[in-house]
This record gives structure tokens, C-alpha cells and sequence, in this order.
């Protein structure tokens, strides 16, 4: 008897460990464990992306639509191109929406938000979105503030 | 008088590196030929209860404390700035890349490191090590190699329990009781954590420390001058040794994983 409990200790013990590893993936690392067949390809090009990583959430309404699947930069055009992967069940954004990288507070992480257009025909795998709108750089915002007040005086 | 000087960092020097190579011989004696796994398994089950089950009472309550304590400091900072959505982040980097993997390692030197040297140490005063070298058995094998082990498979357990607990600890503090909203302390911390990064970085560290503060502590033990003394002093020494080496280890494992070198 006594070693039965040692044994279901020590079982219990290595499980515990188990279920906190799967946490750690799951819930603090936000792995996913469905595969991308639930979801389309769109593309989109950028300016500038900022600080938008990989993972990074794709927003409509602020409602999570997707996620960002990679991002790699343009030889030809310069411009950043980022991929997303578009929850199936979203399936009616129509071809002329607009993207724009957003931030969530101040400090928050990048996001991209999209503003669903007027045209019919909808988005579908491997379309890229024409409109897009870059990240706001705080760099280029402060020299343009002043900028202007050189320009006042 | 210069020379005396050198001769005695020369002898302290030489007697450094002989321990370093006995210790390492020990080990290598202790680790080779696997002894079939029918009679060792219940040995290492038994020394896993001993090492890790009876050490995650303190592992889960210091880390329950630290998560909640990192969530109270990094909401009056972050505050400041108005990211407060920014703790689940703060918190969870803080424990999955530092402060998991060597508290918990240096809750665990105290706590399992210290009672192996003391148990392996009295074994060899009252000559039971000598005995079962007497009967044919070697204690290496027998007394050595599944306390190792044990050490080895239960750090990285202990290290992930401390973290997710600590987690935890920062949610129940930050969104229950700060009122930080969820919604952005979860979704800010999945953005940021990776998990071969972060997670599995964290673990391949408190591996190393399982396997540093477990080769300290039965080495001390076996190394231990076989008085009631002596033990005294290689529980200290395993304690001061090992607490030094898993902060030091701790530096180069995150100047090699984290630094960009």
C-alpha cells in the first residue's frame, strides 16, 4: 500500500508537470492546435509595418478575424508584404476593404485592422488588399508636429 | 613571501581541479552502462517521490507568491505609463525566461539538494556504501545513479509548475483583483511569448540546473568527510556551491539563448 501511494504520487507529480507545459503552450504561448485548413490566404502591402510581428491579431470591428502568418519584404517595390490567415467563417469581406496597422494602447501590441468596403465581390484565397494604411511611426509624427511649429514662428 | 603566496594559490588551484576531475569521474562511473531498467525503475520512482513530489508543496507557494508579487510591482509601474494591459507580457517573460527556471532551481538546491548530500553523506558514515560494495552491489549504480536521475527529470517538472502557478498568481492579482481587463492581459501575453523561444528556452535552462545541482549534491554527499561535522559542512557546501553555480550558469544561458551572440 505504501508504495501503491508513492507510485500514484509520483504519477500524479509527472501529469502535473504535463498539464502545466500544456498550459504554458496553450494559453501563455497562444499555440493553436487547428490547422490552417479552417482559414484563407490574404495578402496586403505596407509602407512601413512598424512593430507587427508574426501571430500578431487581425481585427474587424475589433473582433479577432485572423491572424498574421508572415511577413517579408518586397525586393521589387520596397514595401513590406504581409500575409494573413483569415478565419473561414469570415468569408464575406468584400474586395475593396482597407487594412491598416493599429496599435492597442500606447505600448500595446501592433494589430491590423480591417474596414470592410462597399463592393460585392468578396476576398477569396491568395487575393491581396489594394488599400492599405501604414503604421503610424512615432518618429515621423514628432517631426512633422515640428515641423510645422519651425514652419509657424 | 611572494613566493608562499603563489604556492598556496598554486596547491588551492591544484586541489580545485582535482575535485573538479574526481567529481567528474563520479559521475561518468555512476551514469555509464544503464542497469537494466526492471530493477532500476522502482528505485528512480522512488527517489522522484523523495526529490520532486516532496518539494512541490514550497515550489507552488513561492511561485504562487512571486507571480502575485511581480503582477503588484509591474501594475504600479506600468500604471504610470497607462500600458497596465502590458503585465500579462511583463509577467509571464519575467517567469518563463528568469525567474522560473532559478528560483525554482534554487528552491530546489535548499530544499532537495541539501537532503540529498545529508542522506548520501550518512549512508557513507555508517558504512553502509562500504557495505553494499561488500555484498557485490555497486553504490554508484544502486545509491548514485537514480538520485541523479531523479534530480535531472524532476527540475524542468518543478521549474514549469513554478511558472504556470506563478502565472496564475499575476491573473489572480492583475485581472481579479486590479482590475486589469482579461481580455488584453491574455491576448497581450500569447502575442509576445513564443513557445520554442520562451517556453522551451526556459526548460533547456532548468535541465542544465537539475543536472548541475544534482552533480553537486550527491558528490558532496559521497565526497563527505564521514563525521557528523563533515556532513554539516557538505550540506552547506552543496547549498553555497550550488546556489553560486545556477546564478552563474544562469548568465551564460542567457547571453547565449537571449543575447544574440
Amino acid at each position: 500500500m505504501r508504495i501503491r501511494t508513492l507510485e500514484i504520487s509520483v504519477g500524479a507529480f509527472m501529469m502535473a508537470g504535463f498539464a502545466g507545459l500544456i498550459f504554458l503552450a496553450l494559453k501563455v504561448s497562444g499555440l493553436t492546435l487547428d490547422s490552417a485548413s479552417e482559414s484563407y490566404k490574404v495578402s496586403a502591402s505596407f509602407e512601413n509595418i512598424g512593430g507587427l510581428t508574426v501571430r500578431a491579431k487581425v481585427t474587424m470591428a475589433g473582433v479577432e478575424i485572423g491572424r498574421v502568418s508572415d511577413i517579408y519584404l518586397d525586393k521589387e517595390n520596397f514595401v513590406g508584404v504581409v500575409n494573413m490567415d483569415i478565419y473561414q467563417q469570415f468569408d464575406n469581406l468584400s474586395i475593396d476593404s482597407t487594412a491598416a496597422i493599429l496599435t492597442a494602447g500606447v505600448l500595446g501590441e501592433k494589430y491590423i485592422g480591417i474596414v470592410v468596403g462597399a463592393e460585392d465581390e468578396y476576398l477569396v484565397d491568395g487575393d491581396e488588399i489594394e488599400d492599405t494604411q501604414s503604421a503610424l511611426v512615432l518618429e515621423d509624427l514628432i517631426s512633422k508636429f515640428l515641423f510645422n511649429k519651425t514652419q509657424e514662428d | 613571501m611572494i613566493i608562499q603566496a603563489l604556492r598556496r594559490v598554486g596547491s588551492k588551484g591544484v586541489s580545485f581541479l582535482d575535485t573538479f576531475g574526481a567529481s567528474g569521474m563520479f559521475l561518468f562511473q555512476s551514469l555509464i552502462a544503464m542497469p537494466n531498467l526492471r530493477n532500476s525503475f522502482p528505485l528512480l520512482v522512488k527517489q522522484i517521490y523523495s526529490v520532486g513530489v516532496l518539494s512541490l508543496i514550497i515550489i507552488m507557494v513561492s511561485g504562487l507568491f512571486i507571480g502575485m508579487v511581480l503582477a503588484l510591482q509591474g501594475y504600479n509601474i506600468l500604471a504610470r505609463y497607462g500600458s497596465e494591459q502590458a503585465l500579462g507580457q511583463l509577467v509571464s517573460l519575467t517567469l518563463l525566461r528568469e525567474l522560473g527556471p532559478v528560483v525554482a532551481a534554487l528552491l530546489f538546491a535548499g530544499r532537495a539538494g541539501s537532503a540529498l548530500t545529508a542522506e548520501i553523506g550518512l549512508m557513507k558514515s555508517t558504512e553502509q556504501l562500504a557495505s553494499l560494495e561488500m555484498i557485490g552491489v555497486d553504490p554508484l549504480r544502486r545509491v548514485i545513479a537514480p538520485r541523479f536521475w531523479a534530480g535531472v527529470i524532476c527540475m524542468p517538472i518543478l521549474a514549469i509548475l513554478f511558472s504556470t502557478v506563478g502565472i496564475w498568481g499575476a491573473s489572480l492579482v492583475g485581472v481579479d483583483w486590479l482590475g486589469v481587463y482579461s481580455g488584453s492581459f491574455w491576448a497581450n501575453m500569447q502575442d509576445s511569448v513564443q513557445f520554442t523561444d520562451d517556453v522551451l528556452n526556459g526548460i533547456i535552462k532548468s535541465v542544465a540546473f537539475g543536472f548541475v545541482v544534482t552533480w553537486i549534491a550527491v558528490f558532496q554527499g559521497y565526497d563527505a568527510v564521514p563525521t557528523s561535522e563533515g556532513i554539516g559542512r557538505a550540506t552547506t557546501r552543496t547549498v553555497v556551491y550550488a546556489s553560486l553555480a545556477i546564478l552563474g550558469l544562469d548568465f551564460i544561458l542567457t547571453a547565449v539563448m537571449f543575447g544574440d551572440l
